[in-house]
């Protein structure tokens, strides 16, 4: 069964996934992505095989970077951007909407801070986990994501705004940075070539790592993708253990990507001739996804999500002084079963 | 064969005909209403079974004490008293045209009024979103604001949200009127015309005094319906600016979350909330539902 990667942690405290059998272990997880190998485990136990991965890139506009005077050749940071866009009144794209790519968006600026949304996935009892939201690294992810939202950097709609109206935001005339999946280039790709979007935009649309949040440190960007599962009250298991490893092999997965532009969690793929010519960005993808962190493996995902949607949103909204303590707060209650999500 | 076997007999009948709807019904309605008031009375995550636990009526303490319980309950209620309000009005119109368009243009009246009522609630929120969402929607462009966020805010949210419910179900609401202005017996109104009345005379003296059961009835029914509001909502904003409905907490907590007692208490909660609709409409305005069938 196809996973999604924060699925995968509920799925195995319910037990209806199959561990791994250890003479798998090696072959699943070498060569596969830090964030694909933490998702696909439960207890230091793997629990699913890494399939697909996915990650988000700081999307530009190379004309707006130059005028702003941003150097793109190295890692920027998000108070950079942010200046940037202010600088040259264009928009600053990303996921305000009340939705997952929310907690997407909130993780990777938490996690890229140093911190954590949750401290101790691991752990089985819903009164037992502990949330790392009210801390220094919950404190400037809720600047930033406040400030965007302020100062309307992401444009009029950014409470509604999802990955796509982002990407429809930065290909348009105020366009200027974004954060967003790889799929917008081949998107705009698509546009430029049945002539819905100007050939010149596709050629001035550049990609870096995504955004610091403290200039020493590396960014953590989000990750996203499939993993594969196998039922544990299923009579033909080993099997499906062999049909996974199948399914999953390097051959396989360029084949994926190149037919359904699904991209590769073993990371040598992403040295194929073939993925390097469809897509240019496949060298920062590929870093990105070395450097990108899961969100959190705990089995009560949703309400931890949940709980971060309903804060942190409208994002205008978001304060460093009290959301991040407000969504701990309500998470915590929600945990105990004393709050409505 | 004397009155009283035949009597009894015939009841046998009775009972024997209408068995099987009563079992269908039974199995369909009562045995899941009966399991979610079960369920309703523990902590009980799907996902967690082994943690199963009885917690008495815990759960109905936490929805009660709950701020966001009474804030969805007071959204659900203002969608409810907006659009029954307002389709109740233009229903009325809708069921005047009806009966008095000319008899070869009449068909066509009816099926365009009804035809938003044979569209999917899902397809009609979604084209109501399109229509007034940004950056592809046209009513901004329309009003001249093509900046301004519809689903960024909670009053121009609901009357969006309002707007797609009020198009999609005024017909509904309209056909009920229209089966009541039907019953008007004509030479009363003939009397009427030819006792002077006038048409404001003709309609507060004769047409709306013969038609309350019908009015009620469409009442009631449309009540219970816009009460458990849900498919609008969860496609336009899914509850973001405060807009989420009694049926969307509920859903949150069964489905989203697989909270199955939690979400089992609040359908229960739903359940209450409409039973007493229905019984202030059928203690309180006297409704008679037999009038539904002309009795």
């Amino acid at each position: 069964m196809s996973l999604d990667p924060v699925f995968v942690a509920e799925m195995a405290q319910a037990d209806y996934l199959a561990p791994v059998p250890a003479r798998y272990e090696q072959e699943f997880t070498e060569g596969v992505n830090e964030a694909s190998v933490d998702s696909s485990t439960r207890q230091d136990q793997l629990v699913a095989a890494p399939f697909w991965a996915n990650t988000q890139l700081l999307w530009y506009r190379k004309s707006v970077a130059k005028e702003a005077g941003l150097d793109m050749s190295n890692p920027v940071t998000w108070d950079q951007v942010i200046a940037a866009a202010q600088k040259s009144d264009r928009l600053l794209g990303a996921q305000g909407i009340r939705a997952e790519s929310l907690t997407v968006w909130v993780n990777a600026l938490v996690e890229s801070g140093g911190g954590h949304i949750v401290e101790n996935p691991d752990v089985e009892r819903p009164e037992d986990v502990k949330l790392g939201l009210d801390s220094e690294a919950g404190k400037k992810a809720a600047e930033v994501v406040g400030t965007i939202g302020k100062e309307g950097l992401a444009g009029p709609t950014f409470s509604n705004l999802d990955e796509n109206n982002t990407m429809l935001g930065f290909q348009g005339d105020d366009g200027g940075f974004m954060v967003n999946w790889p799929f917008v280039y081949a998107a705009m790709k698509k546009g430029a070539e049945e002539g819905t979007l100007d050939k010149s935009v596709l050629d001035d649309v550049g990609w870096a790592l995504y955004p610091r949040v403290d200039a020493d440190r590396a960014s953590a960007p989000p990750f996203g993708g499939i993993e594969l599962g196998v039922g544990a009250f299923g009579e033909h298991q080993a099997e499906s253990f062999e049909a996974v490893k199948c399914i999953r092999s390097k051959d396989n997965q360029i084949e994926y990507f190149l037919t359904d532009g699904n991209a590769p969690s073993l990371l040598a793929a992403f040295d194929d001739s073939r993925i390097r010519e469809e897509l240019p960005a496949a060298a920062t993808i590929k870093q990105s996804l070395a450097m990108a962190k899961a969100r959190p493996t705990t089995p009560y995902y949703n309400e931890v999500t949940g709980g971060v949607q309903k804060t942190w949103h409208p994002p205008q909204d978001v304060s460093p002084d009290s959301t991040p303590a407000d969504a701990a707060n309500y998470i915590y209650e929600v945990l105990r079963g004393e709050r409505l999500l | 064969m004397s009155a009283t076997d035949r009597a009894k007999s015939e009841a046998k009948l009775g009972w024997m005909l209408s068995a099987p709807a009563v079992i269908i019904l039974l199995a369909v309605t009562a045995y899941p209403i009966v399991q979610a008031i079960y369920f309703s009375l523990f902590n009980y995550r799907m996902t967690d079974p082994d943690n199963r636990s009885f917690n008495w009526g815990h759960n109905y303490i936490v929805i009660l004490s709950d701020p966001q319980w009474w804030q969805t309950l007071g959204v659900t209620v203002l969608i409810t008293v907006i659009t029954v309000a307002v389709e109740l009005v233009l229903g009325f119109a809708l069921a005047l045209v009806m009966i008095n368009a000319i008899r070869s243009v009449r068909p066509w009246v009816r099926t365009v009024i009804l035809i938003p009522y044979g569209i999917i609630t899902v397809v009609s929120a979604f084209a109501w979103k399109y229509a007034f969402d940004l950056p592809t929607g046209f009513v901004g462009t329309w009003t001249g604001n093509s900046d301004f966020d519809w689903f960024g805010h909670f009053g121009s949210s609901i009357v969006v949200i309002c707007l797609a419910e009020i198009w999609k179900t005024t017909p509904f609401i309209s056909l009920l009127l229209l089966s009541g202005l039907a019953q008007i017996p004509g030479d009363m109104l003939e009397a009427a015309t030819v006792d002077g009345a006038s048409w404001w005379q003709r309609m507060t003296k004769v047409i709306l005094p013969n038609m309350k059961a019908a009015i009620l009835v469409a009442l009631l029914f449309r009540t219970l319906d816009a009460f458990r509001v849900f498919d609008s909502v969860f496609v336009m904003t899914s509850g973001a600016q405060d807009t989420a409905t009694v049926s969307f907490l509920a859903y949150d907590q069964s489905i989203s979350q697989l909270q199955v007692g939690m979400g089992s208490a609040l359908s229960v909660m739903l359940f209450l909330c409409v039973a007493i609709i229905c019984f202030i409409f059928i203690k309180g305005f006297k409704v008679d539902l037999g009038q539904v069938r002309g009795d």
